[in-house]
């Protein structure tokens, strides 16, 4: 679950990195994937494997558009603004799917890849041995994308000096606009992957958010290598928490966590926020 | 005995050493300069004598107390006030308003303190602006805010961060004025400045910084004359 | 004239019960002092001292919780268990305050939601505070103000919440005129530039998150008598943390009068939407309240208090333009 943590967080964390902003409406991103996900293997018959880039273009469509329709107007604005226009967007897109695709919990039905492996002695789901390789894959891509090619750097660049990219000249509406694209297509990915074996549901948004929220703080804001790190060791705490305490505070451990972290660790006065 | 005592002072951002082994003094009354390029660690050496970060090793003193790990809040009530490079008013605020959170160090009574505020607004020439917003006024007004802040804490040392940086050039000979009376009223100030020609005015001692060092700590005819810091700092040109 | 006016909004605000006596108004009254109660309480540390929490609730259930308990094992009255609940809530807020304060802004927010999650979670799991089956307040009868039931009339109801929401106020009003009002909303704009004249940030951030967590216990505890039934689900979820934020910035943050207004607005309009669409228009009204936030966000970030400062501003500067060319 680690690797499927890091590529829902490591949207997050691109566009917090590209312009200081958290977007709340991440876990919706993720459910809506899910959805487009579930649709293209009910109407259409495409497996999750392969419906993985249909959600990230899905995605990637959507966070273009709220880029466009909600940030770029908000960018500049008090904080309150912020943190409020992408929990509307929340919100509203949470009962948008209530709304039009109703409460029921829906699973996809006999994918490709089902049944359990043994790992060394534990049995483990192939969807999410899949699904965590998948994750892996994406992430990769993403990294060599950030990396390696011109738009990447440019990209990088920009989150880490607005003033100084723009002087450069690169566009940097264009690069805000493009780390929303891109980080819609990671949880579009990640969305299609989770499909194969988790309920699908309108809510199903909100667990996976906290935990993406956690893993961005521990990995460092904007650092994406930083981020993989972060989203195996919660996959990895929250594993073990669920073997030795009872499930339901599992995910209290992992907060347990980022709270110790922020307490041994924090930012500094002059930290960058 | 020195109001400010700085010993062996390093501090290291990651692998880089923004202030190595700084030592210097202020006495009571003085008015000392810091110089060096961009970089040099002057902004970083007020954030650690102030409290905003913590030295790797090092101390600083004042007035004999050890105030190295001490909060900024803690050092400003020792009678040391600093302004910031890059301003930073309370932009939501009036410029009364400001000032009065700096003159509740020392009362807490809200007309005591608007009493105090309307003073260092007075002395700084911002009276007529008490109104004002804070994010309404020019950058010139604004630096004469931040001082009118710092004062109202009634401190004994004013570290200024770049008086005439950024100003428009008609507003400078004011704000130099300004200095000279506080220090005329025997406030102690360190001054960072990148216009030499008003620093080696104004300044009783000047210290400069290369890399984190100090290389040199004189009066301002022998900082003129230092080979280290004409080669440093002044360049190539000055000597032509 | 201003004085008449305001005159006129008390008496009517306390005549209101004589003249509707019918529960659904008055039902409607009371949420609006309610959660004009509530987000008032955020205002102090949000509104005021800038620092969102969007964990708020936690301070709503332990009053609820609070309260109901003592009623259950010591037979308490609520009116010992309202400052019992909010002592207990200002202890948990300085112990939650300790490892937060230290984050700014966007990361505030969300150690915020998660240590909300942990309580709820940690209530779901307690069966001795009745678990996810919640709690009954004890039914006490006939109806007393010492216990705070009324079974018969809101009409006493109404007046309490009345009452929550001007002692809220007077704290917010007092709270302002102070130094520490000034003091808050300089660690607003800059806690850094507070810090170097003088402030000491971090204590002055606990007095505001004890202030407005008090506050909030007050308002759980009277939550709890008023519908006799309290479970994590209702008293302790994020929504609720989410809706109590919603409407101080509806109304306008940093402002005394910004979240009653915002209560004034919303709380009519989702009760009348919940009346009107009932259980069927559940999400349809949600996703208004969603399209709704986002607008707000997005085009008047300073609420209807600002729209309104806004209004008069034009109109003082086209009077103003009007009487300078005429003269």
């Amino acid at each position: 679950m680690g690797f499927v943590y890091a590529l829902v967080a490591a949207g997050l964390s691109l566009i917090f990195g590209l312009m200081e902003l958290v977007n709340f409406a991440h876990g919706e991103f993720l459910m809506i994937a899910m959805y487009v996900a579930f649709f293209g293997w009910s109407l259409g018959g495409i497996d999750p494997v392969l419906g993985a880039p249909l959600g990230a273009v899905a995605l990637a469509a959507l966070g273009w558009a709220t880029y466009h329709g909600v940030i770029r107007h908000i960018l500049s604005g008090p904080m309150l603004a912020q943190i409020f226009a992408t929990f509307g967007l929340a919100v509203f897109l949470r009962n948008m799917a209530h709304f039009v695709w109703g409460v029921d919990f829906r699973t996809v039905q006999d994918p490709w890849l089902s049944g359990r492996v043994s790992l060394g002695g534990v049995f483990v789901g192939l969807p999410q041995i899949s699904a965590s390789v998948a994750a892996f894959g994406a992430f990769l891509a993403l990294y060599l994308f950030l990396s390696r090619t011109e738009t990447g750097l440019a990209l990088t660049a920009t989150a880490q000096d607005r003033q100084a990219a723009s002087l450069m000249g690169i566009d940097t509406e264009r690069m805000f606009a493009l780390g929303w694209a891109i980080g819609g297509a990671c949880v579009g990915v990640a969305g299609a992957l989770v499909a194969m074996f988790f309920y699908i549901y309108p809510d199903v948004g909100g667990t996976f958010a906290l935990l993406a929220y956690v893993t961005v703080a521990l990995g460092g804001f904007g650092n994406v290598p930083g981020t993989l790190a972060a989203g195996v060791v919660v996959g990895l705490v929250e594993a073990l928490a669920g073997l030795l305490i009872p499930p339901a505070f599992k995910y209290s451990v992992v907060f347990l966590l980022y709270l110790a972290v922020v307490l041994w660790r924090p930012q500094g006065l002059f930290g960058r926020f | 005995m020195s109001l400010l005592t700085v010993s062996g002072l390093t501090k290291r951002f990651g692998g880089v050493v923004a202030n190595r082994d700084i030592s210097f003094t202020v006495r009571p009354g003085e008015l000392v300069g810091v110089i060096g390029p961009n970089g040099a660690g002057k902004s970083t050496l007020f954030d650690v004598i102030t409290g905003f970060a913590r030295p790797d090793s090092g101390t600083v003193h004042v007035d004999g107390h050890d105030v190295t790990r001490l909060r900024p809040d803690q050092i400003c009530r020792l009678g040391v006030a600093r302004t910031f490079q890059k301003l930073r008013p309370f932009h939501g605020m009036t410029t009364l308003e400001n000032v009065m959170i700096g003159a509740f160090g020392r009362t807490n009574d809200v007309n005591a303190a608007r009493r105090a505020a309307w003073e260092a607004l007075e002395r700084v020439g911002l009276g007529d602006r008490a109104d004002a917003h804070a994010r309404g006024l020019s950058t010139g007004q604004r630096k004469r805010l931040e001082l009118a802040r710092a004062l109202a804490t009634g401190p004994r040392l004013l570290l200024l961060d770049e008086v005439t940086g950024g100003v428009d050039p008609g507003a400078i000979p004011g704000l130099i004025a300004l200095v000279r009376e506080l220090h005329a009223r025997g406030l102690a100030l360190v001054v960072i400045e990148h216009n030499m020609g008003v620093i080696m005015d104004i300044a009783q001692r000047v210290v400069a910084l290369q890399l984190g060092e100090v290389i040199a700590d004189a009066p301002p005819a022998d900082i003129m004359r230092d080979q280290r810091v004409i080669d440093a700092y002044l360049g190539e040109a000055w000597r032509v | 004239m201003k004085r008449a006016l305001a005159a006129i909004v008390v008496l009517a605000v306390l005549a209101f019960p004589l003249v509707f006596a019918r529960p659904f108004p008055r039902h409607v009254m009371i949420m609006i002092f309610l959660y004009g109660a509530l987000a008032t309480a955020w205002n102090v540390l949000a509104g005021y001292c800038g620092q969102i929490s969007l964990g708020h609730a936690v301070y709503f259930g332990i009053g609820a919780y609070t309260s109901t308990l003592l009623i259950r094992e010591a037979a308490l009255t609520p009116w010992l268990g309202m400052p019992a609940g909010a002592a207990l809530a200002v202890l948990v807020s300085q112990v939650i305050g300790y490892p937060v304060f230290r984050l700014r802004g966007h990361y505030f927010a969300i150690a915020t939601i998660g240590v909300g999650e942990i309580v709820q979670t940690l209530f779901i799991n307690w069966d001795w505070a009745g678990g996810a089956r919640g709690l009954f307040v004890p039914i006490k009868r006939p109806d007393s103000l010492l216990n705070l039931q009324f079974h018969e009339s809101k009409a006493v109801y109404y007046y309490i919440a009345l009452g929550l929401l001007a002692l809220a106020l007077g704290v917010t009003h007092w709270l302002e005129r102070s130094r520490r009002g000034y003091v808050f909303r300089a660690i607003r704009e800059d806690q850094d530039a507070a810090a170097s004249v003088g402030v000491h940030v971090a204590r002055e951030k606990h007095v505001a998150i004890a202030v407005s967590a008090a506050l909030t216990a007050l308002g759980g505890t009277f939550w709890a008598q008023y519908v006799l039934f309290i479970d994590p689900e209702s008293v302790f979820p994020l929504s609720l943390s989410i809706l109590i934020s919603l409407v101080a910035v509806l109304g306008g943050v940093g402002s005394l009068w910004g979240p009653v207004l915002g209560a004034a607005i919303l709380v009519p309009l989702s009760e009348g939407t919940r009346v009107l669409l009932g259980g069927t228009g559940k999400a349809l009204d949600l996703v208004i309240y969603g399209a709704l936030i986002m607008l707000i966000a997005v085009f008047q970030p300073s609420g209807v208090i600002g729209l309104a400062r806004r209004f008069r501003r034009d109109r003082r500067q086209a009077t103003g333009a009007a009487q300078a060319s005429s003269a």
